[in-house]
């Protein structure tokens, strides 16, 4: 039973989003990121004694946003629940959280199955929750430093039903959601900053059963690299201990990513009991059927619209829809350029091809793409107007995405302009031929070949800064 | 000028007049509280300041910025309330150094009337308890009879009052805690329908039944305050925007054509007949004034305890969590981990109430028992909230007993606490339900010990409450009635 | 219900809390005691009633996305027992 082939992989996810509100749920401090310890702080996100919580109205509006985009059911009648738990990440000793009626319930989203199919992700509930502190070692004098600016930063959690059946499902659904909630604009979805976390809980069963198996809880991935890392570890590592007549345990369990890890954090049967119950400091909130609705109108165009319009209006393949639907950035970078005239096929092909190269050389993620999108078009239009080469350009955008360099500038202080005085191109291939004879020699006996040498040293003679077409045709011209 | 004999009106139209400074007021309520309060222990905290915020109310009542009629006038404030600089310690070794960095929206209320705070006044630790005997920072005895408890919560609130330290006070109440003390010492305490004062700044205990209310020698202080901190404050999520107190429809209420309901249920088994008969004349009092007295039955009172002590230990547990030796109070010495600072601070820094009220509201919140417990008891709830509304659309008022005794003895109940919590019978049902009710002196006891009696309202009815206890203080002096003996003791 | 030993102990465990030695089984037989009476409630038929949260039916107060300032971190610190560079400090974490 060893062999891999014989299991199936279950796995639910639950994410937690950051939302992009200004002020954090409960009271009015900003929610900005990072920041000295404890400034973005106040008596209430604190946990002072006596203080009260004071809900933020964006938080349910975002809420029902990615509620509706995400295809739920909105929940009309809202209340929040207190989870009670001691940790010194939460000053209250209690996350004001959803448990009894979350805001939405039964929505889906859809991704590409295994097999090439679609396969829809359902998601069982999403509720409205507050952010804990951050804890940070203090290795000087072996304690815990608490810092509590990220407390009260409205969350939401978005509980998929247990639909996964491999780690390029999930990575494809959090592709899909980290999309749609940047597109609706509730979420920066910076993993990095801990603005979209994901919990995987991963059990395995023979295939052809229908019972599932115990499940782990797997947390504190911070990349979708990790996470399809930790879901290869922790189902081999299950699959390992029932082939060996073990059993696995319920327990929450850590990605150690530096060591390529997890473990057990604690097991379930020791302690953790909530003791939830209705939060009596908040009042219930009641969406109407209106607010639903006008919610919806003003959800804008979705990432799954937007590709299957990129396909039928502007004639792009499924491929280049797909891949640029797939970030917010990238389709703003794409639909920038396209308002401002530039050809859609010139703009994707340049943001699959060099953008997402240089994305993946430098390993980030298109929201941290931090030049001015407007350079693009500029870059796409030296070329089209023949100022620069095509290869200059490429160069010209390495220096656009590493350095924020405005391309026009960029070209003019390093020269790189396109040598258009044929004059001037001729003289320098004369120089060529002249230092070449044996290949042109062998050019006029026939030897296709020896013209491309010839061009290729022109070139190189001319920095690049000619159009090859150009130079073929002089040297041709030249040579009869 | 006899200050002892006056009230908070009398004394802020004094002020207000020019026959006497607020200077002088405060001193005179020092005095007093130097007289006596080494024998009561009313006061946790005396504030240094006083003077010194007497003389600017002074100068402030003098250029206009201070209207309202009790400006000038010495008060004190329940040590549960947060007051910005000041020690708020609620009664708990777990709070004894905490200073708030920020007022309770009361207290600010109650300052920009321009109170004079003199300190603030003992309670039961967190205010779980009905005697004032939880406290750590020790017992307060009633002015009426040094071995006798005050009451509780607010038991230092009511006996400051009673012994004359302060002209008015400000306490809470989640089941009974400034009805009951101002019962055993005679004074006039509401609690006001849940929502009209805000509970931002007022340390929790059960947050779905506490409310902030007034304690006073008479109706009409009670009203002159209320009027002050009966306030819609958006920092309170529950709070409720009212009409608020008007002090003129107070003092021409007439209790003539009034309906006053009796519920038999609070007559049965446990009431003590010096208490019962005190309520009997009352009846009689009011139906000599013209009010029309009837009796109904009201079975589902008996339940009121058994929800409330569920309902309250639950969010108590939930609302004491904080208190774990991190951000603020009392922290362990030599904790090796964190659960053991947690463990260690939390049992060195509750007393024994409060641990058993906690484990009591884990195990009902516990998995597995919340259906049987916790959601039950808010369906009790709900059925004591309708049974209220029935009742109140035949009648004006409620009339009752606040507690079935007067006064315990100091130590009596402290070791057997269903005992104390079967003393709140009449009280709790009213945070059940939500509503405003008062504590009006109306007798004494054989003992000598005196007796209040229950004026139960609709929601937002405190003026109606206020104007009949006003009305009956009109034509009765047991609310003149003050502690004698106590120079001697 | 039957309050146990084990049960007291759980029950400290969830509250974080220690009673004395000497006082636990006062402890135990008083909220023996408590649990008995707050059984009555059993008796109460409450079939089909709704929990009710809240007296008043008040619903939707929400507080405009607003950003106010927040307080200087020495004020958050102001009572706190132990901290170290503008954090609160505490005993090395368990996990």
């Amino acid at each position: 039973m060893s062999d891999k082939n014989s299991w199936e992989i279950v796995m639910g996810l639950e994410v937690h989003v950051e939302l992009a509100t200004k002020t954090k749920i409960f009271c009015s401090c900003t929610t900005e990121f990072g920041g000295a310890p404890n400034t973005h702080c106040c008596p209430i996100c604190t946990g002072m004694p006596g203080v009260l919580p004071s809900l933020n109205k964006a938080v349910v509006e975002y809420a029902t946003k990615a509620g509706l985009a995400l295809n739920c059911e909105i929940t009309r009648y809202n209340k929040f629940d207190r989870k009670n738990y001691f940790y010194p990440d939460l000053p209250k000793a209690y996350q004001i959280s959803q448990l009894y009626l979350p805001i939405c319930r039964n929505g889906g989203v859809e991704i590409e199955a295994e097999d090439g199919g679609k396969k829809t992700i359902g998601i069982h509930e999403i509720h409205m929750e507050e952010d804990a502190g951050k804890l940070v070692h203090d290795p000087w004098t072996n304690s815990t430093m608490v810092d509590y600016n990220r407390c009260g930063v409205p969350l939401i959690e978005i509980v998929s039903e247990p639909d996964f059946r491999s780690a390029n499902e999930v990575i494809r659904y959090l592709e899909k959601l980290k999309a749609i909630l940047q597109f609706i604009g509730v979420s920066d979805c910076k993993m990095q900053e801990g603005s979209l976390r994901a919990d995987v809980n991963l059990s395995v069963r023979p295939v052809g059963s229908e019972k599932f198996g115990t499940r782990t809880e797997m947390k504190n991935m911070n990349s979708f690299k990790a996470i399809v890392r930790a879901i290869n570890y922790e189902s081999s590592r299950q699959i390992d201990v029932l082939s060996h007549g073990g059993e696995v345990m319920q327990e929450t369990r850590r990605w150690d990513d530096g060591k390529g890890v997890s473990f057990a954090m604690r097991s379930k049967e020791d302690a953790q009991d909530y003791k939830y119950f209705p939060e009596p400091d908040l009042i219930p909130i009641e969406i109407s059927e209106e607010t639903i609705e006008q919610t919806r109108a003003s959800l804008p165009e979705l990432p799954e619209a937007k590709r299957r319009r990129y396909v039928s209006e502007l004639e792009l393949s499924e491929y280049d829809a797909e891949q640029i639907t797939k970030s917010k950035s990238l389709v703003d970078l794409f639909e920038q350029n396209l308002n401002a005239g530039y050809p859609a096929k010139e703009i994707v092909n340049w943001i699959t091809g060099e953008v997402m190269r240089m994305l993946s050389d430098s390993g980030r993620e298109p929201e941290d793409m931090s030049f001015d999108y407007s350079y693009l078009g500029a870059l796409i239009g030296m070329v089209q107007k023949n100022e620069i080469t095509r290869n200059t350009a490429k160069k010209v955008f390495k220096a656009v995405f590493e350095e924020c360099c405005d391309p026009v500038k960029y070209v003019e202080e390093h020269n790189l302009k396109t040598v258009t005085d044929t004059g001037a191109v001729k003289t320098v291939i004369e120089e060529v031929i002249a230092a070449n004879q044996k290949s042109v020699d062998e050019y006029k006996s026939g030897k296709e070949k020896a013209l491309q040498y010839l061009i290729g040293q022109s070139m190189r003679a001319l920095r690049g800064k000619a159009d090859p077409q150009t130079v073929t045709a002089i040297l041709k011209e030249i040579l009869g | 000028m006899n200050l002892e004999c006056m009230t908070a009106l009398e004394l802020g139209a004094a002020i207000k007049k020019g026959e006497i400074s607020a200077v002088e007021a405060a001193k005179f309520s020092l005095g007093q509280i130097d007289k006596y309060d080494k024998k009561l222990s009313c006061f946790v905290t005396v504030q240094d300041n006083v003077l010194a915020r007497a003389e600017e109310v002074q100068k402030k009542i003098a250029s206009g910025e201070y209207t309202s009629p009790l400006a000038g006038v010495p008060m004190g404030i329940k040590d549960n309330m947060c007051q910005k600089g000041i020690q708020t310690s609620c009664g708990s070794r777990m709070l004894y150094n905490f200073k708030p960095t920020y007022d309770a929206t009361a207290v600010e209320e109650i300052m920009n009337a321009g109170a004079v705070p003199l300190g603030k006044l003992n309670m039961d630790e967190f205010a779980m308890g009905s005697t004032s005997e939880t406290s750590w920072f020790g017992v307060t005895k009633n002015p009426w009879n040094t071995e006798c408890v005050p009451g509780g919560s607010s038991g230092g609130s009511a006996a400051a009052v009673a012994a004359g330290e302060c002209f008015y006070a400000l306490g809470s109440d989640t089941g009974g805690s400034i009805r009951q003390p101002a019962s055993f010492c005679g004074v006039t305490g509401i609690k006001p329908t849940y929502g009209s004062v805000s509970r931002f700044g007022l340390v929790a205990y059960a947050s779905s039944l506490d409310q902030i209310g007034p304690l006073a020698s008479n109706a009409t202080d009670c009203a002159a305050v209320l009027a002050e901190i009966m306030k819609h404050d958006s920092r309170d999520n529950t709070s409720v925007a009212t009409k608020g107190i008007n002090l003129d429809a107070v003092m021409n209420m007439e209790v003539k054509g009034m309906k006053i309901g009796i519920p038999t249920d609070f007559f049965g088994e446990g009431l003590d007949s010096g208490v019962a008969s005190c309520i009997e004349s009352a009846a009689k009092q009011l139906e000599a004034m013209g009010a029309q007295i009837e009796k109904f039955d009201m079975p589902i009172v008996k339940y009121a305890i058994p929800a409330y002590y569920i309902i309250a230990s639950a969010e108590a547990s939930s609302n004491l969590s904080r208190y774990d030796g991190i951000k603020y109070g009392y922290r362990a010495e030599n904790a090796g981990d964190l659960l053991e600072l947690y463990t260690k601070s939390r049992s060195e820094g509750f007393g024994m109430e409060v641990k058993r009220r906690i484990m009591l509201g884990c195990f009902v919140l516990s998995s597995g028992y919340y259906d049987a417990y916790y959601r039950k008891a808010l369906q009790a709830k709900a059925l004591i909230k309708s049974a209220f509304d029935k009742a109140f659309e035949k009648y004006d008022l409620i009339l009752g007993p606040v507690a079935p005794t007067t006064a315990l003895k100091i130590g009596e109940n402290l070791s057997d606490p269903l005992k104390m919590y079967l003393g709140d019978v009449y009280t709790v049902m009213i945070n059940l339900a939500g509503l405003p009710a008062a504590s009006v002196p109306c007798g004494f006891d054989l003992n000598g010990m005196p007796v209040g009696m229950h004026l139960i309202g609709n929601y937002f009815d405190e003026e109606k409450i206020l104007g009949a206890a006003h009305a009956y203080q009109q034509v009765t002096d047991w609310h003149k009635r003050r502690p004698t003996g106590l120079d001697i003791i | 219900m039957l309050i146990t030993d084990e049960l007291v102990t759980y029950l400290e465990a969830l509250g974080r809390i220690k009673l004395p030695e000497e006082s636990r089984a006062k402890a135990q037989s008083d909220l023996q005691e408590i649990l008995q009476y707050i059984d009555t409630l059993s008796e109460l038929d409450t079939e089909g009633i709704e929990p009710m949260s809240h007296a008043l039916p008040l619903t939707n107060v929400m507080r405009e996305d607003i950003v106010q300032p927040s307080v200087s971190p020495e004020e958050v610190l102001l009572n706190a027992p132990e901290q170290k560079n503008n954090y609160f400090l505490v005993p090395r974490s368990f996990e």
